[in-house]
């Protein structure tokens, strides 16, 4: 690892050292391509942060991919329904490595507003692995900038090699995840246990 | 637009065997409705949309009320006599209503601008019987909003060209907007419980001693 300070003086004098982690991160984190998928008003914010007077293509993100297969980010944008949840599941699974999962809005978070329906996903952390959280209802497109932001510090404080490694790079960790089936009365399973596991509260 | 009796005055003479019951409403709007056999529900149907001086050819909204099995108590006034004195005595009556489905129809017309005209069919029970002629082959617009009825009520539409469920998925077992829907239970984890949602979250949570709420972190 090179010395901090070495590595500024020596970019004063045009000589820039870099390792290959920090060059890979700063590329991924850079061109971060969102899938065209939007489920309720979130997506009109999503819509708004993606044109003229937000401009998410400040940040690299503003490849909106009409097919998964090309998409590297899910924003989860909306009230995910019971009926829904397995086809959201499915498209996460159809994103090739490296991808990610922003929840965006009380809704994807938790079921929101809507939490006491009989017909709605309490949170699409049960079934997919939400990197960023945005709470609001629904999040202005500030929020969505600032989700994008700390998604891609993620990325670049993401070690390549080690037990933290991105799922990518660790053939042990499966890429894709089960997609729940329509049971009479709920989704079964009604979560991922590997994912998620409702909390010990005592009260 | 002419008032629900005159449409009632010729409905009746000119399709025979059809009895059209009309349904007051006590809230402020006063909206009352037409409320037609089942039997003759298409041919009243037919009628209000063809007709010269209605032309009701634009239904706007269906939608459906379950009526559970319910016991409704009135006030009745009853003259007694009491030790030779006649006196006004009020006796509470328990008349037992049962129960049943229902669909609403409301119709406004495009080429005479009027409306809307309410129209109720009534099925015969919850349970069994809950068949209902579709009005759809009338108005086409009504195929969707009767299948979200067959889908969250359970009428059956006899006559509908594709009845299926509409917004839940085809395994679903159960109709969720009858009162007597149970939803599932799946209040694993509540932040914030009060009242009902409070309860049926104790059912996962031990009870703590004190009322104080400590969250824990899942390894």
């Amino acid at each position: 690892m090179i010395d901090e300070g070495l590595q500024s003086e020596l970019k004063k004098q045009g000589v820039y050292v870099t390792s290959l982690q920090e060059l890979y991160n700063w590329g991924r984190a850079n061109s971060v391509w969102p899938l065209t998928f939007g489920l309720a008003c979130c997506a009109i914010e999503m819509i708004a942060a993606s044109m003229a007077r937000y401009d998410i293509s400040r940040f690299g993100a503003e490849v909106f991919r009409p097919s998964p297969r090309q998409a590297d980010l899910m924003i989860v944008a909306g009230t995910v329904t019971k009926k829904m949840a397995p086809l959201v599941v499915r498209l996460f699974n159809q994103m090739p490595e490296p991808k990610y999962v922003i929840a965006m809005g009380a809704c994807a978070i938790s079921g929101g507003p809507f939490k006491q329906g009989y017909n709605v996903l309490k949170g699409v952390d049960r079934y997919l692995p939400v990197d960023v959280v945005i709470p609001g209802c629904p999040p202005r497109p500030e929020a969505l900038l600032h989700a994008l932001i700390t998604l891609q510090e993620k990325i670049l404080n993401q070690p390549l090699t080690g037990p933290d490694r991105p799922r990518h790079l660790n053939a042990d960790v499966p890429g894709e995840f089960p997609v729940p089936a329509y049971g009479p009365h709920d989704l079964e399973p009604p979560n991922n246990p590997n994912l998620w596991q409702p909390p010990t509260l005592t009260r | 637009m002419e008032t629900l009796e005159q449409i009632k005055a010729r409905i009746e003479p000119s399709l025979p065997l059809t009895k059209i019951d009309l349904l007051p409403n006590e809230c402020p709007a006063g909206e009352r409705s037409l409320v037609v056999e089942a039997s003759r529900a298409l041919a009243v149907a037919g009628f209000l949309r063809d007709d010269a001086q209605l032309q009701l050819d634009y239904c706007s909204n269906v939608t459906g009320i379950d009526w559970p099995e319910t016991v409704i108590k009135t006030k009745v006034k009853k003259k007694v006599q009491v030790e030779g004195v006649e006196q006004e005595v009020e006796e509470i009556v328990e008349t037992l209503r049962s129960g049943h489905l229902e669909v609403v129809y409301h119709l406004y017309s495009m080429a005479l601008k009027h409306g809307p005209v309410v129209l109720r069919l009534r099925t015969e029970n919850r349970t069994d019987k809950t068949h209902l002629p579709s009005l759809t082959p009338v108005w086409r617009g009504a195929e969707f909003q009767e299948r979200e009825i067959f889908d969250l009520y359970g009428v059956i539409f006899d006559g509908h060209p594709d009845l299926r469920r509409l917004l839940m998925w085809d395994e679903f077992v159960g109709f969720p907007m009858r009162r007597d829907y149970v939803a599932p239970d799946d209040f694993e984890y509540e932040p914030t419980p009060h009242d009902e949602v409070l309860a049926a979250a104790r059912k996962h949570y031990p009870v703590a001693a004190t009322p104080e709420v400590k969250p824990e972190v899942p390894v």
